[in-house]
């Protein structure tokens, strides 16, 4: 290690920032500043009781599962950033991006509101849009949304370097 | 003591993140320092604790189309700007602005300096039609009409001139939408935004009333996306207005299209035939079956003549214009090209397909030890998960190689070292992210006084300035 590497992460680890950064997701819960968690801060205190509770289950886009405990109330975007799972958000939910396009399976798909045309817009740009595509920061749990199974797409290979496009979907 | 200090440091990094003994430190650099950069750079921290990443940016200032390209009454799309804050900001990034790759340092030096280059530089030039009149006064490119009014710096004299009525833009994409959204949306609106300050002075005094956005192909064909068509169609005091004869027909497409064109094409259709326009002192006027033959005028341009096309073809996405041999000028003051950009190549090292204007690549990997990633190397398209999953696919193609040992961390690499010492020798002032943090301060109180979210810098030598107060790069 130089040394200027050294003066980097004793100026962050004075600035406190040194915990944050390095390991975001498994510290966030005891290490928290009002700069990190700007938005979603709800969806980081737990169920106050079991009622409160809905269980959401993420399949990421190598297909493993995990499942995590929600709560009334929780946006699917922010509750899988506490939960350290890849969903993006870059417009931090202000209905601007695609990066939080997720599947939602077909038992829980009807029980969510119809998106409106703004989201529907926006889902219309998403590389991989299927019928039950949906943008997570969209999705607010409600206790009959209990069991819910939110699957990340695929990573896109829309890229091809001979110029091949693919039909869309 | 600095030194008991950062090993305990790095073992505690270690214990809490629970990832695997890495003792050899992997240095990575990357060349631009827009979405595409700042995503891999993201990727990479996430997986492989112990390396350091330099990003290099020509401008003094980081986000490249972000700050640069989005629109400015587009700012939810900024928000992402808080995400490369917080990536810029990490132990292992190094921002390194004012660097232009190609003249201050080449592919060569960075190679010799790192372990794995990263070229995602972007896609900075616009094609042409190569037709007479091109070149004529106030036919301008669509990039350089959004650099103009976004404050990128090479832009900003930029002789935009706004004293006539009428105005033809070429190309249906959705940079062309911005550009005719942008001349049509009324002065208040766009005051509360960080459009620039010229820009703005400008279009208070525009004259111009009506925006022709043509293509040459038909209705089925336009790239703009629905979002930005329905701001066009519910923009304040101006209406939308289209040629009913090209939409024969193809209300009964509508339910064998698949789902972005169909509600594209509902939308258009429902403009196009059910909708009577709301009258309005401004026009947007998408015209379709046109291929520009010539841009007239003088010295400064007074019209387009176009041939107008039919349609050739049975797939609709596919089909293809094919001149009838018809003529037709459309009187006009100012001409905006927006056909799509594509990439320079800045050093005669890279492997570059000049045809289609973009680096050579397989997934993101060019050549032992240098990567490509965002429009540079897919070409000019898409959103911005698009680039961001384009990104994240090279960066996980560095750690695999990583990985793997095609490179060899063994091999020592100076780094940024290396690369601030030739710098120096060259006399190129480097802005840090310090730096950047003390021009983006200005900015914003400059906007306040304005009312504005921000009133962007324009001048390099300005931006220099006010980063020089800031960190250096390396102490």
């Amino acid at each position: 290690m130089n040394v200027s590497t050294i003066y980097r992460y004793s100026y962050l680890f004075k600035q406190k920032k040194f915990l944050e950064t390095i390991s975001k997701h498994s510290l966030l819960r005891y290490v928290r500043t009002s700069e990190v968690v700007n938005h979603g801060e709800f969806e980081y205190q737990d169920p106050k009781s079991e009622e409160d509770v809905v269980n959401v289950t993420y399949i990421d886009k190598d297909g493993k599962s995990n499942a995590v405990r929600g709560k009334v109330g929780d946006n699917v975007l922010y509750l899988a950033h506490r939960h350290g799972i890849d969903m993006e958000g870059a417009c931090e939910a202000s209905l601007a991006c695609t990066t939080c396009h997720v599947y939602v399976e077909s038992s829980h798909l009807d029980l969510l509101p119809e998106a409106d045309d703004k989201e529907n817009d926006l889902l219309d740009m998403a590389p991989f849009l299927k019928e039950n595509s949906r943008l997570g920061c969209q999705i607010i749990l409600s206790k009959e949304l209990d069991g819910i199974q939110l699957q990340l797409p695929k990573a896109t290979r829309n890229f091809y370097v001979d110029g091949h496009k693919p039909k869309p979907h | 003591m600095i030194r008991f200090c950062s090993q305990s440091l790095y073992k505690n990094a270690r214990f809490l993140t629970g990832l695997p003994n890495q003792t050899k430190c992997a240095k990575i650099c990357i060349v631009g320092g827009g979405p595409a950069g700042f995503y891999a750079a993201q990727h990479i921290i996430k997986t492989l604790p112990q390396c350091e990443i330099d990003i290099f940016e020509r401008l003094p200032v980081p986000f490249g189309l972000v700050r640069f390209g989005v629109a400015p009454d587009h700012p939810e799309v900024k928000n992402v700007i808080n995400t490369f804050t917080k990536t810029a900001k990490s132990p292992q990034v190094r921002f390194v602005g004012n660097v232009n790759f190609g003249i201050d340092i080449n592919l060569q030096d960075l190679k010799e300096s790192y372990h794995a280059v990263i070229l995602t530089y972007g896609a900075e030039q616009d094609k042409t039609f190569g037709i007479p009149g091109e070149n004529l006064q106030n036919v301008i490119s669509a990039r350089e009409f959004v650099g103009w009014y976004n404050g990128l710096p090479r832009d900003k004299d930029l002789n935009v001139d706004l004293s006539n009525e009428s105005v033809v833009i070429l190309g249906q994409g959705n940079v062309a939408v911005d550009a005719a959204r942008m001349l049509l949306s009324p002065l208040d609106e766009l005051k509360k935004t960080d459009i620039t300050e010229h820009a703005l002075a400008k279009l208070a005094d525009s004259k111009v009333k009506s925006v022709y956005l043509v293509g040459r192909r038909g209705p089925m064909q336009v790239a703009f996306t629905i979002k930005e068509l329905r701001e066009m169609i519910n923009l304040k005091g101006c209406s939308s207005i289209f040629e009913k004869e090209h939409f024969r027909g193809i209300p009964n497409l509508i339910p064998n299209l698949v789902r972005p064109r169909k509600r594209l094409t509902e939308l258009l259709v429902k403009s196009a035939l059910e909708t009577s326009p709301k009258p309005s002192s401004k026009e947007f006027r998408p015209l379709f079956l046109r291929s520009p033959l010539a841009i007239l005028g003088d010295s400064r341009v007074t019209g387009v003549e176009f041939g107008l096309n039919t349609l050739e073809g049975t797939e609709l996405e596919n089909q293809r214009a094919i001149p009838t041999g018809e003529r037709e000028v459309i009187t006009s003051g100012m001409v905006l090209r927006s056909i799509g950009y594509k990439s320079v190549c800045p050093d005669p090292s890279i492997p570059f397909d000049n045809k289609r204007g973009r680096v050579i690549n397989t997934k993101g990997r060019v050549e032992h030890g240098v990567y490509s990633a965002g429009w540079l190397s897919t070409g000019p398209v898409g959103v911005i998960l698009s680039t961001m999953s384009n990104a994240f696919e090279t960066g996980a193609n560095v750690l695999d190689d990583i990985r793997q040992e095609v490179i060899n961390l063994n091999e020592i690499r100076p780094g940024i070292n290396a690369i601030i010492s030739k710098l120096d020798a060259k006399g190129v002032q480097t802005v840090s992210f310090d730096g950047w943090e003390k021009i983006d301060k200005e900015e914003v109180t400059r906007g306040k006084a304005l009312g504005k979210p921000r009133e962007k810098i324009v001048d390099i030598k300005e931006m220099l300035q006010i980063a020089e107060t800031g960190k250096k790069v390396i102490d």
